[in-house]
């Protein structure tokens, strides 16, 4: 089928360009820093532990607590990461070969140009999955290896941070539609700025108790829901813990509802379709 | 034995092939109707009705901005109309099925240049919907075709400008089309690839394909093209049979002892144009038939004819009369 001979050719364009050494070269070093750096704090924190971890178990839960919050801190750049990766090979996917013509030998063939949206779109998605696990599930196995250390629902976690990166990839792909690359990049970059801010808002205005703050940050959220996807992904994947402690990086004041999920689905689905419609009718 | 069964399984495939473009040349391979395209202020193509009959190649001659590429957008659904009626085999350019039987090169022949030439084909073969074993068969056949078969494996990124073009020409065949829109083939070719363009055009005509081309390169459309548009601020001034045009721009030119009033008027009669220059003189004449006419001409007012040349004026020199007079009338 068509729409998966597009889907190859994504897979064999981030090869040829060498994207996939890169990613997994880099992703690799990052995750050896993680290790590394992980290994020396617990040395050093267990040389001088506090009071209260003196005791066997108390131990314990004292090491789950550092693992819990070191794992979640690896997470949190994973997704950055994660959008910086879907936004920067989405953004040119179509917007490129628009404008460098290449487009032109594929919509001319005997196949409906949805099929080159979603069939790029669904090569990106795969490669993202890849990314996510492969990242995502690599710092987990360096702290479950160092400490035996095991986070709750990581498969909904990732999940979520997969969800997160969709979001980016339906927005770079309906902007490639009918944006330059570079206008197109500033757009999902901007979009994800908004979502950014908008979460610190919300959080900090519910720190405050100031509800126009909160409704602020909701209302960016629902512009954006990518960062959304992410405070989600962490709140599952910590323990009940580090919530308590009011960790300000990783902690929830204000917990988006599970109809955020549906929200997100919904809208990676409208901006799918919308790039599918343009698409469709724009001159080539 | 298994040679023969090939043998025989080409013949019918061929003889399919046949019946399938006999069935479609009692229609035209394209029809369109006052088409048109705006891009915001700029008309590109005002006023368009052209009819390209099908298992001809047809030549789309204009000078630069015409509309020509924007023409062939349209036909190949790339682009769509402001306005106007188009067919193509039959069907609306739009629709992918339209687009099963058609072949493609571009006007910016750019490709994916991370694939290795081979592997371009394979990858447009699928997109046409090809097997994996036809296309055993048929990539290296057409990069034979194009003089490639030594870079099969070399990636695009490498490519020669004119290997470039090449690989783009044997792309648009991948699928033995009915119809083939080829804008400007050999702009990038050297003359060797423009024989080898010709050659091929040559060989997809014999095959029935009907041959849609944009060029700048007269004298090349000259030798290929069997019919003929000009085309000027998107309308098309004027549709000629190569052979009729090139026939009817025959100039003679005649040396005479004496150029008496009288043989100017009769000239005048036979053709347009006449020019006397002392005892030489030149005439524009509509057919060949009519040269016999001016030497009788001459022989009935008595005068001693030395010399009576018809000379063929190029497609060149016709495109140029065409495109730089505004009304139709006057032409040549
Ligand atoms: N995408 C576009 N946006 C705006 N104007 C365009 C676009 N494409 C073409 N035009 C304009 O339409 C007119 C016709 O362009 P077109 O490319 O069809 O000409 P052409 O006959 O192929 O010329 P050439 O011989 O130079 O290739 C030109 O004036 C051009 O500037
Ligand atoms: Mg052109």
């Amino acid at each position: 089928m068509s729409l998966l001979t597009i889907t190859s050719l994504t897979f064999r364009e981030a090869w040829r360009k060498k994207l996939f050494w890169v990613a997994l070269g880099l992703g690799l070093a990052f995750l050896a820093l993680f290790a590394v750096g992980f290994h020396y704090v617990l040395v050093d924190i267990l040389a001088h532990p506090p009071g209260e971890a003196r005791t066997g178990p108390g131990m314990k839960i004292f090491i789950s607590q550092i693992s819990g919050i070191f794992l979640i801190l690896g997470l949190f750049a994973v997704n950055f990461l994660v959008v910086m990766m879907s936004a920067l090979t989405s953004a040119g996917a179509i917007a490129g070969e628009i404008s460098s013509h290449t487009i032109q030998t594929l919509v001319t063939k005997p196949i409906p140009r949805w099929h080159i949206v979603l069939g790029k779109w669904l090569g990106q998605s795969v490669m993202l999955v890849i990314y996510v696990i492969f990242m995502a599930g690599g710092l987990t196995l360096v702290v479950y290896f160092r400490t035996g250390y095991f986070p709750p629902n990581p498969a909904a976690g990732m999940s979520l941070l997969v969800l997160e990166g969709l979001i980016v990839l339906s927005i770079a792909t309906f902007g490639g539609t009918f944006l330059p690359t570079m206008a197109n990049g500033v757009l999902v970059f901007m979009l994800y700025g908004i979502a950014f801010a908008g979460s610190w808002v919300e959080q900090i205005g519910a720190a405050l108790k100031s509800e126009t703050a909160v409704q602020v940050g909701i209302i960016a959220s629902l512009i954006m829901p990518s960062e959304t996807m992410w405070r989600m992904a962490s709140d599952l994947m910590q323990p009940k813990l580090i919530q308590e402690a009011a960790f300000p990086l990783i902690s929830l004041y204000s917990k988006p509802s599970q109809a955020m999920i549906v929200y997100a689905v919904g809208y990676l689905l409208v901006f799918l379709m919308a790039a599918v419609y343009v698409f469709e009718r724009r001159d080539l | 034995m298994c040679l023969e069964w090939l043998q025989e399984n080409r013949h019918l495939k061929i003889n399919a092939h046949r019946k399938l473009s006999r069935k479609i040349m009692t229609q035209p391979a394209i029809s369109t109707a006052n088409l048109r395209k705006e891009y915001g202020q700029t008309v590109a193509v005002q006023d368009l009705t052209l009819t390209v009959p099908a298992g001809e190649v047809f030549g789309f001659l204009g000078p630069n901005g015409a509309g020509k590429s924007t023409t062939i957008k349209m036909l190949m659904g790339l682009v769509t109309p402001t306005a106007g009626q188009v067919s193509v085999l039959g069907q609306s350019p739009g629709r992918p099925a339209a687009r099963a039987k058609t072949g493609f090169l571009p006007e910016h022949f750019r490709f994916h240049e991370w694939l290795k030439a081979k592997e371009f084909l394979t990858v447009h073969g699928k997109l046409y919907g090809l097997a994996a074993e036809t296309l055993k068969t048929q990539v290296p056949r057409l990069l034979e075709m194009v003089s490639l078969q030594d870079s099969a494996d070399t990636r695009l990124s490498n490519f020669s400008k004119g290997m470039l073009q090449r690989i783009g020409l044997a792309q648009a065949m991948l699928n033995n089309p009915a119809l083939v829109f080829l804008d400007e083939p050999t702009s990038g070719l050297d003359p060797l690839g423009r024989r080898l363009v010709r050659d091929v055009i040559h060989r997809l005509k014999e095959e029935g394909t009907t041959i849609f081309l944009n060029s700048h390169l007269l004298s090349e459309v000259e030798k290929t093209c069997d019919r003929v548009a000009f085309i000027k601020k998107g309308r098309v001034i004027r549709t000629d049979r190569m052979s009729d045009l090139l026939n009817r721009a025959t100039e003679v030119h005649l040396r005479v002892d004496a150029a008496p009033p009288a043989l100017a008027e009769g000239l005048q009669k036979l053709g347009r144009q006449v020019q006397v220059n002392g005892n030489r003189v030149s005439l524009l004449v509509d057919s060949p038939e009519i040269v016999p006419e001016i030497a009788r001409l001459t022989m009935q007012l008595g005068l001693k004819l030395y010399e009576l040349q018809p000379g063929q004026t190029s497609l060149e020199e016709i495109f140029v009369r065409i495109i730089e007079t505004e009304a139709e009338g006057d032409l040549v």
